[in-house]
């Protein structure tokens, strides 16, 4: 497996925080600081200690403003800026991860006892979103191949299934009349996906906890796939021998599938995926970017995929 | 109805200013999108603004007609200017869908709008309005006729359909905002196919 070296120093270390809380500067006075907290999530965020990766790339972060401010976190409304107005409603402490399924210690985790013997790390990914953006987001967390550790799949396992929190007394999206999802969110990955190195439990971002509007306490990234694949707020994690349901899979099976692996050769229906526009650079004018295979990835993960038509899986 | 006052039923104020008027979400919309206040990706924010007002500006102007028969109150004389706005509008959002959105990758534009069904809805609502556009000043609304010119401007009725459909196709899942949308312009559009309700409005239908 080829393992590109990344950079020595963490992002937040680079980059003075004054800066990176406002890389395009904020107008109307605003102090940044001010700003984030005000979005929600950020007030109570608390710092962590993280090593460094080879994982990461040395492209330049995307801002924090950016990253806290235009997410896809349904539970709290379509539009990109609503999670950021919203998600401050979800109680993040105490939190329970139940870890269950083709397991030989089936656990119900408090969020503090999972990350007690997690060793964290930055790692600096590439996201791309399935509607043709990308940022590039100093993610800290540990891999998920830890903790699969701790409950020891069993050998009949063979996908591992996530789901996200259904709180509609806290969320302001999964209500009325036409659901937009049908809830709580569901994701799943292959268990060979799930135990690969690059597969993260990140717990926050920019070297503090995570913003409840990027899926606070505890979300999955996984780099080579579309943003959505990233489960946000997870409560549960089940081992299984069955594929599991996926909630855009199940609102458009022909738009998302299972895999949704980054691929610019193979069109979403309504959208090319071809080319990307990176966030924060260049902004009204900025210029699409070729996208990469597997989001630029294909040296560590195109292995896992070996022999498959990937028109077919898509 | 009587009970309305005269400068609403029958206001007398000229429809010029509405022009300068009907840019000032445009220009808020560029000024915004210039000055980074148009949140993370500006290029996208403006191009969906701008749709947004565009669909506004086409139930606007349908609403005129409806308005008069069953409130009594006349706005005819704004029609014109609202329908051109609304085109402008449209015009705009394609140049910014080209120019910002595209980076004018005319491979990228033609696959699109062959493949991409929304963008084909939209395209053809575009070549929809592009005639009524053309024929709006008054030499050509003379030299045409006023059955012949009424007769083709409800090319707009398939162009505000071709609006709707085209939102409710680009979003993902259900969202509340294009399902409203699409609602009050079908709504609109029955309103012509039933004559119940119309209060002397079955001469001039438009
Ligand atoms: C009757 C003509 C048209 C109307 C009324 C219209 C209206 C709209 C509306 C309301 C939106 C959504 C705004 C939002 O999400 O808030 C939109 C988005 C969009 N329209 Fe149009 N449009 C028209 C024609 C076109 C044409 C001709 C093109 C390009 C060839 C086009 C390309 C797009 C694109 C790319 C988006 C954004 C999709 C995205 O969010 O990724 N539209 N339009």
């Amino acid at each position: 497996m080829l393992i590109r070296r990344g950079p020595d120093i963490k992002a937040s270390e680079i980059t003075p925080k004054e800066i990176y809380l406002s890389r395009r500067h904020l107008l109307g006075g605003m102090a940044g600081a001010g700003l984030i907290a005000g979005l929600g999530g950020k007030a109570d965020a608390a710092p962590l200690t993280a090593g460094k990766s080879a994982f990461s790339t040395d492209e330049a972060p995307t801002s924090l403003k950016d990253i806290t401010s235009y997410n896809n976190f349904y539970e709290f409304g379509t539009d990109k800026s609503e999670p950021a107005r919203n998600a401050h409603r979800l109680t993040t402490s105490p939190w329970t991860v139940k870890v269950d399924g083709m397991v030989a210690k089936p656990t119900t985790f408090a969020l503090e006892d999972l990350l007690k013997p997690a060793k964290l790390e930055e790692r600096i990914y590439r996201m791309r979103c399935v509607e043709g953006w990308s940022m590039v987001i100093p993610w800290v967390g540990f891999p998920l191949a830890d903790l699969l550790a701790r409950v020891e799949p069993l050998g009949s396992a063979k996908y591992v299934a996530f789901e996200t929190a259904l709180r509609p007394e806290e969320m302001t999206g999964v209500g009325g009349f036409f659901k937009v999802l049908d809830w709580p969110y569901r994701e799943g990955l292959r268990l060979d996906e799930a135990l690969h190195p690059l597969t993260l439990l990140a717990v926050g971002l920019y070297g503090e906890t995570l913003p409840n509007q990027n899926g606070a306490p505890l979300r999955l990234v996984v780099p080579w796939k579309y943003g959505f694949k990233g489960i946000k707020s997870i409560v549960r994690i089940t081992l299984t021998d069955k594929e599991p349901q996926t909630s855009w899979n199940m609102q458009a099976p022909q738009e998302y599938g299972f895999y949704s692996n980054v691929n610019p050769d193979v069109d979403h229906p309504r959208w090319s995926q071809a080319t990307e526009r990176r966030i924060g650079e260049g902004g009204l004018f900025a210029k699409r970017r070729p996208t990469l295979p597997f989001n630029g990835y294909a040296d560590q993960v195109a292995g896992l995929y070996a022999g498959m038509d990937l028109r077919k899986f898509y | 109805m009587a009970a309305l006052p005269r400068w609403l039923r029958q206001p007398s104020l000229p429809d010029w200013p509405l022009y300068p008027l009907g840019f000032i979400p445009a220009i808020w919309l560029f000024v915004q999108a210039v000055t980074d206040n148009l949140g993370a990706d500006p290029a996208k924010a403006l191009e969906r603004g701008l749709g947004e007002w565009a669909l506004r500006l086409i139930i606007l102007g349908l609403a005129i007609t409806p308005l008069r028969q069953v409130a009594g109150i006349n706005w005819v004389r704004y029609r014109r200017a609202i329908g051109l706005l609304a085109f402008f509008y449209v015009l705009l959002h394609l140049i910014t869908y080209m120019v910002l959105d595209q980076g004018l990758d005319w491979t990228a534009i033609g696959a699109d709008i062959l493949r991409r069904p929304y963008i084909t809805i939209g395209m053809l609502g575009f070549l929809l309005l592009l005639p009524l556009a053309l024929t709006s000043t008054n030499a050509m609304i003379r030299r045409l006729g006023g059955a012949r010119w009424r007769r083709l401007h409800r090319l707009v009725y398939p162009a505000a359909f071709a609006g709707a459909a085209h939102y409710l196709l680009l979003v993902k899942s259900w969202p509340l905002e294009p399902i409203i949308y699409a609602a009050i312009i079908v709504a609109l559009l029955a309103w012509r196919l039933v004559p119940v309700g119309k209060a002397g409005g079955r001469a001039e239908r438009a």
